[in-house]
């Protein structure tokens, strides 16, 4: 009865949306609000914002989770946060600032730059870019909402099977982790198919390929790595989700199942993924080290190579995450080959960036704080890395604390502090405003020394054999001081984060107005002023060779070489339907979460109704008369 | 000239690779490519748990107990010749003819229809014989794996319906080529994902 009242209610809203809503003139009012326009925007600059927006609300709620772990671990015996809450704690911790944060954050600088810095007016598909956002968005908020209806996932980040089978962890809670991914698994899918397709056939003339820089090179890597790596996570998705919710027995071995499939086809996913998470800050930083050396990226090629090489070799390397299954010694040995053979190309790239800082003019802006920063956590990351992939030494290592110091090391001094650099060199580009030098610095050392007060006693913790995802230590084992010491770090993280968020807010208000290029940058984004306008580019830009707009300022007169005469410019028309086709996906994960099938394939109804009516839409654009042809002289 | 107008300037009528003459259609192009490589590793994903999983049937009956070849190598059959009927469809186009084109596409949806028609019944002979979703690991990885392809199948019909109403309304323009371009590739790109179930889990089943 209750699903029959969810159905009509539902079929009733469709009713309402398809029809124009029941009262014209409120529809109207909607239509122009500031809300609307957002929410219907396809442009790639607001869709970045976008990004950033809810990537930083994610980043609040799992930052909140991960302080809540640590002071129930600063002293023995805590009873602060225990049991179940504490497992759905570290689970959603690990889940939300993989999926919803670390990767949405990149998203927005490659939505927001990699168009500019290839001389494009949008992405390939726009309407594709706005859909992928919604889904991501969608899956988010669905596996949040898990928190206050019926209990979060608890079975680990990984999710593995037995503990995530209905047996052991009953309830709602992995349906949410299931469905949630799934769905914004299809919108990251979305975008990256988006990315590629923009890089090959949206580069301005000249743009060759070894001439893109090297962010939109590791965009577009990171993009491939998606495009192969998240569809193995759906497969394997859908196999928990009908063992869980229509009784099948992929893992269960009551039904001759088998747990060690989800642990391979989790890490055929979960390897690429923590590449595809580095790989864009490795841009980023490849990005600030030449501006603020004033020299030219050291080895151009060989970045480019070991780019590429990264995200082969990533797909190589996923048993290392199993050395303790048991897979035999040939494998394991072949597999610790494989990871270890990684470190080349991440050396070569390291060694690039020092090259690049050798005897340039650097100037330490806070973005510049975070590249070199980044160099020294990196390699520690990246030493312990090595040690975790000799296997003899790695089932010693395994489920302590030295993993999560590793992991820890890599993400929060690769993937976030690349984020953090990019944020602090591209946030004049994207709001027009500088963000304020002196509070950066001040967050960059608080940042700083909290990672290492934060991770560095965890690989003592773990060699000492503090088990990881446990929520208490004894007294007297050796555990005190270091747990102390971590959570002390933490403290000093969220002050730095504190004082980046208020230098947000007091940039917004009062910071210095940026002009076009604030850094004196190398690369086209910076030729276009800040914001862009909605065009980017009011005529294409010609290339005429590797970092195009240094190359102009320097042997050109400072401006950008045309491609085509001035004219009216084509714009695709904003759109609802990716709003409304995630909300359908949406309905569908909350059905399925609760084993009711009639709501889950009502969802999908919704969302298949929505591609016929885009699909039978003739979507022609609009044009748009840029600035310069009103009147004025022309200019770039 | 920017290279999205380039469409209006063919004098007269339709350029000769309608689906490849804008940008937006080159776009779709690439951009369903490489969708497809997602897809197959998807695909490949679960003919792996399929394989791994396979030998687990439990008290239920193993592969070679219960697939019917000839049966399987009606459907096989008929969704070989969808494919051609979908290159024919696509030919069709670029001669300009969009009555054959939409004839060669209804064609295609009827035989995609008859496939999923035979493959329910090929389920339903499977359930009474006590192969069932929740029976086993190979029954659970047989069921996915196969359901997987037909519902990309169905989703195929439903697809190219809606193209062959809008073809008849609009008939073959720089907008509407694409999509029948891209409908076929996806067409075929089932059709090979089918190719590889009828020899990894039909042919290969057979083998006890």
């Amino acid at each position: 009865m209750a699903t029959l009242i969810i159905i009509l209610i539902l079929v009733l809203f469709l009713g309402a949306i398809l029809t124009g809503g029941y009262n014209k003139r409120f529809l109207e009012r909607m239509q122009q609000s500031d809300l609307w326009s957002w929410i219907t925007t396809v442009d790639h600059k607001r869709i970045g914002i976008l990004y950033l927006i809810s990537g930083g609300f994610f980043f609040a709620v799992a930052g909140l989770e991960a302080l809540l772990i640590r002071i129930q671990l600063m002293v023995p015996n805590n009873a602060f946060i225990v049991g179940d809450t504490y497992n759905q704690l570290t689970t959603m911790h690990g889940t939300t600032m993989l999926f919803l944060v670390a990767l949405p954050i990149l998203f927005a600088l490659m939505n927001f730059i990699v168009p500019l810095q290839i001389g494009a007016r949008d992405v390939a598909f726009p309407f594709l870019n706005s859909l992928g956002y919604w889904l991501y968005v969608s899956g988010g908020l669905l596996l949040n909402l898990s928190w206050i209806f019926g209990g979060a996932p608890d079975a680990g980040w990984t999710n593995y099977a037995t503990l995530a089978l209905n047996d052991y962890s009953p309830g709602p809670g992995v349906n949410y982790y299931v469905l949630g991914l799934q769905i914004s698994g299809i919108g990251t899918l979305i975008s990256a198919i988006n990315f590629i397709t923009t890089i090959v056939n949206m580069r301005a003339p000249g743009m060759s390929y070894l001439r893109l820089p090297l962010f939109t090179w590791t965009t577009f890597v990171t993009s491939a790595i998606i495009m192969f790596a998240f569809p193995p996570l759906t497969a394997g998705l859908f196999m928990m989700m009908f063992d869980r919710i229509f009784g099948a027995t992929f893992f269960s071995t009551a039904g001759g199942g088998n747990v060690t499939v989800w642990e391979h086809i989790f890490w055929i996913f979960g390897h690429p993924e923590v590449y595809l998470l580095i790989l864009p800050a490795f841009g980023v930083f490849s990005e600030v080290i030449p501006t603020f050396s004033k020299k030219r990226l050291f080895g151009y090629h060989s970045m480019v190579f070991a780019v590429v090489l990264i995200g082969f070799l990533g797909f190589m390397v996923w048993l290392h995450h199993m050395f303790t299954v048991g897979l035999g010694p040939v494998a394991n040995s072949i597999f610790a080959i494989s990871t270890m053979a990684i470190a080349v190309p991440t050396g070569i790239k390291i060694f690039n960036w020092l090259f690049t800082m050798w005897g340039g003019r650097i100037r330490f802006t806070t973005a510049m704080l975070y590249a070199a920063g980044f160099i020294v956590t990196f390699v520690m990351g990246g030493v312990t890395g090595v040690m975790l992939a000799t296997v003899p030494a790695d089932l010693q290592f395994h489920d302590t604390y030295f993993v999560v110091a590793h992991f820890h090391y890599v993400i929060i001094g690769g993937t976030v502090m690349g984020m953090l650099a990019g944020f602090y060199y591209w946030w004049p580009k994207m709001f027009g405003r500088v963000l304020n030098e002196k509070l950066g610095k001040w967050s960059f050392w608080f940042f700083y020394l909290g990672i290492h007060l934060a991770f560095f006693p965890q690989h003592f913790l773990g060699l000492n054999g503090m088990p990881r995802r446990v929520f208490t230590f004894e007294a007297n084992k050796g555990f005190e001081t270091g747990n102390m010491v971590s959570t002390i770090g933490t403290f000093l993280m969220t002050i730095g984060v504190l004082i980046l968020l208020y230098n947000v807010v007091w940039t917004l208000r009062k910071g210095k107005q940026a002009d076009a290029d604030p850094w004196d940058g190398r690369t086209l984004e910076w030729a276009v002023s800040s914001p862009p306008p909605v065009y980017n580019f009011a005529q294409t830009p010609r290339v005429r060779g590797l970092d195009a707009w240094w190359l102009e300022k320097v042997h050109g007169d400072g401006k950008l070489k045309p491609a085509e005469p001035l004219g009216l410019i084509h714009m695709p028309s904003p759109s609802h339907l990716p709003f409304i086709m995630a909300v359908g996906f949406f309905i569908s994960g909350f059905g399925f979460v609760f084993h009711s099938w009639q709501v889950g394939a009502l969802g999908l109804v919704v969302v298949f109704i929505m591609m016929y009516v885009r699909s039978f839409q003739e979507d022609h654009g609009y044009h748009l008369q840029p600035d310069e042809l009103k009147g004025q002289g022309v200019d770039s | 000239m920017k290279i999205e107008e380039k469409t209006a300037s063919v004098a007269g009528g339709i350029p000769a690779e309608p689906e490849k003459a804008t940008l937006e259609g080159k776009n779709k192009i690439v951009g369903f490519w490489l969708f497809l490589a997602a897809e197959s590793t998807l695909f490949a994903t679960e003919m792996g748990a399929y394989v791994a999983l396979k030998g687990s049937h439990m008290n239920g009956p193993a592969s070679h107990e219960l697939f019917q070849l000839p049966m399987v190598a009606i459907s096989t059959l008929i969704l070989l010749v969808s494919s051609l009927t979908s290159v024919l469809g696509i030919m069709s186009m670029h001669a300009h003819d969009s009555k054959k084109m939409l004839f060669w596409f209804r064609v295609t949806i009827l035989l995609g229809a008859a496939f999923l028609v035979l493959e329910s019944y090929e389920f339903m002979e499977y359930v009474h014989a006590g192969h069932i979703l929740s029976g086993s690991a190979f029954a659970s990885s047989f069921y996915l794996l196969l359901g997987t392809h037909g519902a990309h199948v169905l989703f195929g019909v439903l697809w190219i319906l809606g193209l062959v109403i809008q073809g008849a309304k609009k008939g073959i323009t720089v907008h509407t080529a694409p999509k029948f371009y891209l409908a076929s590739l996806y067409w075929h790109f089932i059709d090979v994902v089918w190719i590889f179930i009828f020899t990894v889990v039909y042919l290969m089943g057979m083998v006890t």
